[in-house]
């Protein structure tokens, strides 16, 4: 008998096992891509409502306060429906693990959320100002760490279109946050106070697109789901809806309609921006040959990648509280 | 503790898998004509923690030329990582190390997150939808505790599933490599023997006939934390972009 023939290298290397996925698609519902959004809204409204209460502009401060408490507000209830066991959902504050980004995530949020909503309140009707005060502040400074966990939190899987794309993908939820804010700020601000969220809106706006683009770019062959298919769709329609957004903004200046528009098309592309990041994590996932070539690459081309230090609870050689059965 | 699978010598009898479901008391995980050789049950998941593969390969026979298949099949099961990205990424600690040094879920706690579903890089460890909590291979804690092997070790017939000390049994594994290469087989290697891995070496590795791609395996699995301190720093230098951001925005406060 001869050797079998090789046909792991032939042209469909990449098939692997019947054309099986060698890892499993998340089981997250749609609903986790619509809380990216909300939590974005949330935390980039909280910084700019600091920002703009620090520079003395009261309305823009207030519309921001209430956007950012309305977005963590819709939150809670959409993550702890996604849940297999909804019931257990304080189970999320039973340990702090560094190792986990959906860990670090609860307890940033567990500051975050009655911290932007107090603040909220108290600016809407008046009371304990000083307590809202401090209570924006808190909100104001967790912003931006609400804002971009969320890309750390997909990006730590073992989905190459999330996996590889870790250096850009925090870009473009911070992008997307503040375009989103902005545009939610637009929307329900005169005219005439709100200058820096039709600046932020821009530079949100760009943000969000380079580092998408970017993004695509450096991922070169498992950057396919991002650019084809129902994810790619979505980020086509982002781009177009920032875009179109973005152009509105000189109009956002003189009318308020126009105002209403630039938001409403600046917050849908932000939604997409994140439906499309979401998708493609499917689509990733779904095609054994996005796991397999770069592996096969990375072996037979130089020697192996190093291993770096593990994270604590993790090793077999250095066992920690985690490695007993709890009572 | 761990698993060595000779892949070359199962006989494709599905042992494991009926033992794994009797002890376990998994449930039924779909009576479905796949296509794929005698494989029904596809790939490991909530319902599967023992999966054989099976691999029709064409080969030239001397007796019987183009015509000649050699037949693959490996019983696939949770590598209990010594790295394991299940376990790290977990939130409720519901995943944890034992002191087997397996990795196993403690379903009192675990509340359903499924974020341990897409970190695995093997797409070993899955959600049971009709209970909301995710599943996989405990390496038969239970067992273990009452100083009992496995159950598809304990069934396997021919020993290709053979359970111990890991340093043992990568020592048993080398011999048996040693055996296989002199007697011609150049394509028998071990998987996940080498604790210098990506993921620390497996609790349950493998010898295979063939590249692990062609088992559904992954060439070369790294754990997907190795990379989360680059993460976070990415995510800081983000974090820093929106403040200037909205700062930039601010500077005119109308």
């Amino acid at each position: 008998m001869t050797g079998p023939q090789d046909r792991s290298h032939g042209p469909d290397a990449g098939s692997g096992y019947y054309g099986h996925p060698v890892v499993k698609a998340p089981v997250w519902k749609p609903a986790i891509a619509l809380y990216f959004f909300t939590g974005g809204v949330a935390g980039a409204s909280s910084t700019l409502a600091l920002a703009a209460g620090l520079t003395d502009n009261r309305r823009l401060a207030r519309s921001a306060l209430v956007a950012s408490a309305a977005g963590i507000a819709v939150s809670g209830p959409l993550l702890v429906a996604d849940l297999g066991r909804p019931a257990r959902f304080l189970n999320m504050l039973r340990v702090a693990k560094p190792s986990s980004p959906m860990s670090v995530g609860s307890w940033i949020l567990s500051a975050f959320a009655p911290a932007s909503m107090l603040a909220a309140v108290c600016d809407v009707t008046g009371r304990l100002p000083r307590l809202g005060r401090a209570a924006a502040a808190v909100a104001g400074a967790l912003g931006p760490a609400v804002a971009t966990y969320t890309a750390v939190l997909v990006a730590d899987t073992a989905i190459p279109a999330w996996h590889d794309a870790y250096r850009e993908l925090p870009l473009v939820f911070a992008g997307s946050a503040a375009t989103s804010a902005a545009g939610a700020a637009l929307a329900f601000t005169p005219v005439a106070d709100a200058g820096p969220a039709r600046r932020l809106a821009v530079i949100g706006a760009v943000l969000d697109v380079g580092a998408f683009r970017a993004m695509e770019h450096r991922l070169g062959e498992v950057s396919g789901p991002y650019e084809n298919g129902r994810a790619g769709r979505l980020a086509r329609a982002a781009e177009a809806c920032l875009a179109a957004g973005a152009m509105l903004v000189p109009a956002a200046g003189r009318r308020r309609s126009a105002a209403v528009a630039a938001g409403a098309l600046l917050c849908t592309g932000s939604l997409l921006t994140r439906f499309s990041v979401f998708r493609a994590g499917f689509e990733s996932a779904a095609d054994p040959a996005a796991t397999i070539r770069p592996q096969r690459r990375r072996m037979e081309g130089t020697e192996r990648p190093p291993v770096t230090t593990p994270t604590p609870g993790s090793t077999r050689a250095r066992p920690t509280s985690e490695s007993t059965v709890d009572p | 503790m761990g698993f060595f699978t000779d892949t070359s010598i199962c006989i494709g009898c599905k042992a494991c898998e009926v033992a794994c479901k009797e002890w376990n008391d998994v449930p039924e995980d779909g009576l479905n004509f796949l296509s794929t050789s005698y494989d029904n049950t596809g790939g490991l998941g909530a319902d599967t923690w023992r999966h054989v593969a099976f691999i029709e390969q064409p080969i030239q026979v001397a007796a019987v030329g183009d015509n000649g298949v050699r037949w693959l099949m490996s019983s696939d099961v949770c590598k209990h990582c010594t790295h394991a990205a299940c376990l790290d990424v977990c939130p409720t600690g519901a995943l944890f190390r034992t002191e087997f040094d397996t990795v196993v879920v403690q379903q009192d706690v675990c509340n359903g997150c499924g974020y341990c579903v897409p970190a695995c890089p093997f797409g070993v460890i899955d959600k049971r939808e009709s209970d909301g909590r995710v599943w996989k291979c405990t390496l038969c804690y239970d067992r273990l505790k009452s100083d009992m092997e496995p159950a598809c070790a304990k069934a396997c017939p021919t020993q290709s599933i053979q359970f111990g000390p890991l340093d043992e049994l990568r020592d048993r594994a080398a011999g048996r490599l040693g055996v296989l290469r002199e007697a011609g087989v150049a394509d028998a290697r071990l998987y996940g023997a080498d604790e210098d891995d990506g993921v620390g070496g497996f609790g349950a590795f493998f010898l295979l006939l063939d590249d692990p791609e062609v088992y559904g395996l992954p060439p070369d699995p790294v754990v997907t934390t190795r990379d989360l301190p680059r993460m976070w720093k990415a995510a800081a230098g983000a974090a820093l972009a929106l403040v200037g951001a909205v700062a930039a925005a601010c500077a005119r406060p109308r």
